[in-house]
C-alpha cells in the first residue's frame, strides 16, 4: 500500500531485492507470465491435436503401438456404412438443432428485451438449462422419453387422446434422431438467447425511432434495423454453436448411446466406441480426425457468410 | 433502451388514447409477449421439474399414472435420496468433482490471469497474436481430442487419476477465461499502473496490488464460468477414469447408477438434482456477474 501513495519524495526508496529486479526485466517477465498457459496448452491440446492427427494413420490399439499404414484407416472409413450413417446424423442434427435453437432462441431474446417486471429474474430462470450439466438433463429427458412412462405420451394418450398407444421415442430410428435433436435444442436456447439479447442492446433506439418516423411496420422494422445488425453477433454465435453441436458427445452417449441399430451416432460417439471402448485407438483417431474438415468448413461457412461487410452495413444504414 | 420492441407502439397507442385502443394493446401485449414468454419458460424448466418431483415420489406412484396424477406427489418420500447418499459411493462421487473443479478453476485462473495480464498489460510484439493463438485453442473441441489425450495421459502414468482431468480441464477453461480478463483488463485504466510504476513499484507489485484487486470482478465471473464447465464436462473424465471411486458426478450417474434392464429412476433423479444443485446454487449466487460476464464476453 506505501506503493501508490509514498509519504514523501525525501525518503529513500527500499531497493528491489535481485528477484524482483528480474521480474522487472520485461521480456522475462513476459516469458514467466505466458508460460503456465502456453505450457498447459501444448502439452495437453497442441500436442494431442499431432499425435491424433498421427495415429488417424496408423492401427495402433490400445497396449500395443501401432506402425504407419498409411491412408488405411480412411480407405476402410470411406467404406464403413456405420461411418457414413455418423456422417449423415451428425450434419443433420447440427443442421437442424442450429436453426431450431437460433430461430428460437433469437424469439426468446426479442421477447426477454421488452420491458416487464422480474425482468432481471426471469433472465437467470431462462439460462438455468444451459448451467446444468447436460448429462444431468439428458437423463432427466431420458426419462421422459421412457417408452412406457413418458409424460409427454401420458398427456397425448391419457389427457388429450390424441394418441391411443405411446409414443417409441427412443426404440425407432427416426423418433430417436428426431428426440435427441430435441434435447439439443432446449439445452442450447438459453445461450443463443442471452448472447443475443446483448446484442440487441448495442442497437441504438435512434435507428427505430427514425424508422418509426419513415412509416416501417414492426416487420420492415425486424427486416432492415435489428437482423442486420444483429448480423455480426449472430455469426460469432452461430459459429460456436455449430462448432460445439457438431462434436456433441455427451447428449447422445446418455440418452441412446448411438442406438437405436446405430442411428443415432455422432462422429464424437463412433469415434469413442471404436476408440476407447472398442480399443481400436487408430481407427477411433482417424474418425475424430475426419471431424476435422466438416469444422473447418462449417467455421468459414458461418463467419465468412455471415460477417461479411455489407451485409453488417444493412439497407438501413445507406 | 431496452425497450425497443414495445415502447414507441405503447407511446403511439397512449397519445391517440381510445379506451377500446389501450385495451387492444395491453391484449396484444399478452398474445405477442407474455403467453410465448410463458411457453418459453414452462418449457426451458419442465424437464427440472420432473427431475425433482420424480426425486421424491415413492416408486408405487412413479410408475402408476393410473391411480395418481404424475404431475404431483402424494406421499413424499426421501427414499431415494437415502439410497443415494448411503448405499451408493455418491458422497465420494461428489467429492472427487468438487476436487476436480476447484483444482482445475485454481490452476486455470493462475494460467490466464497471468497470460491475460502479459497479452493485454505487458504488450510486446506479437501479443496479439499469441491472444488469437489462445483463443484459436477454445475452437478445438474435446470430442476430437480425447483419443490422442488418453494416450498422453497413460505416457504420464495419469490415467485413471482426478490428476488428469485437473491438468486436462484447463485445456478448454484457459482460452475462455484469457479471453474474459482481457476484456477485463482493458477496461482498468493505464494511468493507475504508470502513476505506480514511476512511484517505483515493481511489475509484479503492480499487478498484486493494483491490476488483480481492480479486476476482481473478472476474476469472479472466470472462476465461476471455469468452475461451471469443469463440473459439466463429461467425454475426458468418461475416457480417463475407470474406478468407481474416481468418477465425477456425471459419469458415475450415467456408468454405475445406470444397470440393468429397470432403470432406478426415482435414484437416478435424485443423482442428477443433486449433482446439479452445486452449480445451480453457486450460479444463483453470482448470476450478475454471470449474465453480464456472458453479454460483455460475446460483445467483444
Amino acid at each position: 500500500m506505501s506503493v501508490t501513495t509514498l509519504p514523501s519524495r525525501g525518503v529513500a526508496l527500499r531497493q528491489p531485492g535481485w528477484l524482483a529486479r528480474l521480474f522487472d526485466y520485461k521480456p522475462f517477465l513476459i516469458v514467466m507470465c505466458l508460460t503456465p498457459a502456453i505450457g498447459l496448452l501444448t502439452v495437453f491440446l497442441t500436442y494431442p491435436l499431432g499425435l491424433g492427427v498421427w495415429l488417424a494413420f496408423t492401427d495402433t490399439t490400445i497396449g500395443q503401438r501401432g506402425i504407419f499404414i498409411g491412408l488405411e484407416n480412411f480407405q476402410y472409413l470411406w467404406t464403413d456404412p456405420l461411418w457414413w450413417g455418423a456422417v449423415f446424423y451428425s450434419v443433420f442434427y447440427t443442421a437442424i438443432a442450429t436453426f431450431g435453437k437460433f430461430a428460437l432462441g433469437f424469439w426468446l431474446a426479442l421477447l426477454l428485451n421488452n420491458h416487464f417486471p422480474l425482468k432481471s429474474l426471469l433472465r437467470a430462470i431462462v439460462l438455468l438449462p444451459w448451467i446444468v450439466p447436460t448429462v444431468l438433463s439428458a437423463l432427466a429427458f431420458w426419462w421422459i422419453y421412457d417408452p412406457q412412462f413418458s409424460i409427454i405420451s401420458y398427456l397425448l394418450v391419457d389427457v388429450l387422446h390424441i394418441r391411443s398407444t405411446n409414443i417409441d421415442f427412443l426404440g425407432t430410428p427416426w423418433p430417436a434422431r428426431f428426440s435427441l435433436i430435441a434435447a439439443n435444442i432446449w439445452r442450447g436456447i438459453p445461450f443463443v438467447a442471452i448472447s443475443l439479447l446483448a446484442g440487441l442492446q448495442t442497437i441504438s433506439p435512434s435507428l427505430y425511432e427514425a424508422a418509426m418516423l419513415d412509416g416501417a411496420s414492426a416487420w420492415q422494422r425486424f427486416r432492415y434495423i435489428t437482423f442486420p445488425m444483429m448480423m455480426p453477433i449472430l455469426a460469432i454465435v452461430m459459429t460456436f454453436s455449430i462448432i460445439f453441436t457438431f462434436t456433441d458427445f455427451q447428449l447422445v452417449y446418455a440418452i441412446t448411446r448411438g442406438g437405436p441399430v446405430n442411428s443415432t451416432h455422432l462422429l464424437a460417439t463412433l469415434a469413442f466406441q471404436r476408440g476407447i471402448a472398442g480399443g481400436e485407438l487408430g481407427e477411433g483417431a482417424a474418425i475424430a480426425v475426419s471431424m476435422i474438415p466438416f469444422l473447418v468448413f462449417a467455421t468459414l461457412f458461418s463467419y465468412f457468410g455471415l460477417a461479411r461487410r455489407k451485409w453488417q452495413q444493412g439497407e438501413a444504414n445507406d | 433502451m431496452t425497450d425497443v420492441a414495445a415502447g414507441p407502439t405503447n407511446t403511439n397507442v397512449g397519445s391517440a388514447t381510445p379506451d377500446t385502443m389501450a385495451w387492444d394493446s395491453r391484449a396484444r401485449r399478452v398474445m405477442m409477449i407474455y403467453l410465448p414468454l410463458s411457453c418459453f419458460v414452462l418449457i426451458l424448466l419442465f424437464p427440472f421439474y420432473w427431475m425433482a418431483i420424480t426425486s421424491f415420489k415413492p416408486n408405487a406412484e412413479l410408475l402408476n399414472y393410473k391411480e395418481h396424477n404424475p404431475f404431483w406427489i402424494s406421499s413424499p418420500t426421501l427414499a431415494h435420496i437415502k439410497h443415494l447418499l448411503f448405499n451408493t459411493a455418491y458422497p465420494t462421487w461428489l467429492k472427487t468433482t468438487m476436487f476436480v473443479a476447484v483444482g482445475s478453476t485454481f490452476l486455470s485462473l493462475f494460467a490466464s490471469t497471468l497470460a491475460a495480464y502479459a497479452i493485454e498489460r505487458l504488450r510486446f510484439r506479437g501479443s496479439p497474436y499469441v491472444g488469437l493463438g489462445i483463443y484459436l485453442a477454445y475452437l478445438v473441441p474435446p470430442s476430437i481430442l480425447f483419443i490422442p489425450l488418453a494416450t498422453v495421459i497413460v505416457q504420464f502414468g495419469l490415467f485413471d487419476s482426478p490428476m488428469a482431468l485437473i491438468l486436462v480441464y484447463p485445456t478448454f477453461l484457459v482460452p475462455f477465461c484469457t479471453w474474459l480478463l482481457i476484456g477485463y483488463f482493458k477496461s482498468i485504466p493505464y494511468e493507475l499502473e504508470e502513476c505506480a510504476l514511476v512511484d517505483g513499484a515493481t511489475r509484479l507489485q503492480i499487478l498484486r496490488r493494483i491490476t488483480l484487486p481492480l479486476a476482481v470482478p473478472g476474476l469472479i465471473s472466470a472462476g465461476i464460468f471455469s468452475f461451471t464447465l469443469s463440473w459439466n464436462e463429461f467425454i475426458y473424465a468418461l475416457a480417463f477414469i475407470q474406478s468407481g471411486a474416481n468418477k465425477t458426478v456425471p459419469v458415475a450417474i450415467l456408468t454405475e447408477l445406470v444397470t440393468g434392464d429397470v432403470y432406478q429412476w426415482g435414484a437416478l433423479m435424485a443423482g442428477s438434482l443433486l449433482g446439479s444443485l452445486p452449480v445451480a446454487l453457486f450460479y444463483s449466487l453470482f448470476v450478475d456477474y454471470y449474465v453480464s460476464s456472458l453479454t460483455g464476453a460475446v460483445k467483444e
